[in-house]
């Protein structure tokens, strides 16, 4: 989780379509530094109502459009009085949907009180739904993890392996390929709804950029196009790269799957030996192709070995009736 | 070079796990090392070979091994055969 996210950060937040919030804020400046601490909404009708009992405070306020026809009817009746015990309450800020304006009394009191005033043209429920998901992004545990991740056909595989193994240059050729990159050296990882790591670059400004010893930094975007690139992606397996070690042993059958946990999820990780020789971004692509087709429920070694044990079984019934039936002949 | 008969014990037979478990002993030897059954020879080092000789419960396999380290090794592996792959 970040350290501190504040309003002006929920503005500033770069969401497109259909996670785009349309935010802007029309009153209350000075308060935009206000931080959100609460990944939540509150829909402010019983405060509204004099009642603050268990008062969402620390809470994005959120006003709809009964809310707003409620603050109407307030001022037309001249109760405006509640304004002020409302924006005692230190609010992140207040959050106009379907386009509304707040009411003069309400907005004066919001200035007064350094509240940030929030509009968008979006209605109140689909603004929810879009706000929870940015903010659980915003306050999903978060890890950076030095490594390459890239798309291979449609799976996301996070490279990692220690330096000078050769991840850039395994994956430079799977963007030869016509696979995707992500993210080079430092991806970071978020943990969403509990069960999904969506890894990106850890910093965007660098955009997709990746160091190749001997050539230096080359701009993957610029070389190779838009289609060789994405902005974030699910990690879906992990591929670890290492030198080979004569005495290690090395998964020969595949039939059991090794997981690693990162944020608390598990990953499937294979440990995949380099030495001259081996295509390692072949081996890839054929992982990623595995893991397509374990995701369809078929385990290719599962169901190689299932074939032998039937096979095997069938050798082992005719040798006994060869037997048999020789032991008959003699006797 | 060494010679020595081995039957499978356990009751699946060779099938992919005790064949990786054969493969993996085999690989710490320098000798070169056969299987052989019913006339069949096959590496001891590759995983497919050993899958492929179709060794059943019961069935008798001949371990041969040429090199420095060749009684070690039929040793290593007739002990993996005698204690049925750690299986049934």
């Amino acid at each position: 989780m970040i350290k501190s996210f504040t309003v002006l950060d929920l503005l500033d937040l770069d969401l497109k379509e259909h996670d785009a919030l349309d935010l802007h804020c029309i009153g209350g400046r000075p308060g935009l530094t206000r931080e959100i601490r609460v990944p939540d909404i509150n829909r402010p009708g019983l405060a509204l109502n004099g009642f603050f009992d268990n008062f969402g405070e620390d809470r994005i306020q959120v006003f709809g459009r009964g809310e707003t026809a409620y603050l109407q009817e307030l001022e037309e009746a001249g109760r405006t009085e509640v304004f002020a015990e409302y924006f005692q309450h230190q609010m992140p800020c207040v959050l106009f949907t379907h386009g509304l304006d707040p009411t003069p009394a309400f907005f004066a009191q919001a200035e007064e009180s350094h509240t940030p005033v929030l509009k968008t043209d979006l209605p109140s429920s689909e603004l929810s739904s879009r706000l929870m998901r940015a903010l659980s992004n915003v306050f999903a545990a978060v890890e950076t993890i030095h490594g390459v991740l890239v798309e291979v056909f449609g799976i996301g595989v996070l490279i990692l392996g220690d330096s000078g193994v050769g991840k850039s240059e395994t994956a430079l050729e799977l963007v030869e390929r016509g696979h995707r990159l992500v993210a080079d050296d430092a991806v970071e990882i978020r943990c969403i709804a509990g069960n999904i790591l969506l890894g990106q670059g850890a910093n965007r400004a660098l955009g997709h950029h990746m160091e190749i010893r001997g050539l230096g930094i080359i701009n993957i975007t610029h070389l190779f196009g838009v289609g060789a690139i994405r902005e974030n992606k699910q990690i879906q397996l992990v591929v670890c790269l290492e030198y080979w070690d004569s005495n290690k042993e090395y998964d020969r059958i595949g039939a059991e799957e090794r997981t690693r946990d990162i944020l608390g999820v598990k990953v499937p990780i294979l440990e995949i030996p380099v030495k001259p020789g081996r295509n390692i971004p072949i081996i890839i692509e054929t992982a990623a192709r595995n893991e397509r087709l374990k995701k369809m429920g078929y385990y290719s070694a599962r169901e190689f070995n299932q074939s032998v044990l039937k096979w095997l079984e069938s050798e082992n019934a005719r040798s006994r009736y060869v037997q048999n039936s020789h032991e008959e002949h003699h006797d | 070079m060494i010679e020595r008969d081995v039957t499978v014990t356990n009751r699946a037979g060779i099938h992919a796990r005790p064949a990786a478990l054969i493969v993996q002993t085999a690989g710490k030897y320098q000798s070169q090392i056969m299987f052989t059954k019913d006339g069949e020879e096959i590496n001891a080092k590759s995983i497919m070979g050993i899958i492929t000789l179709g060794a059943a419960y019961q069935s008798v396999i001949t371990i041969r091994a040429e090199g420095s380290d060749e009684q070690d090794a039929v040793d290593a592996l007739a002990t993996l055969f005698d204690k049925r792959f750690e299986e049934e």
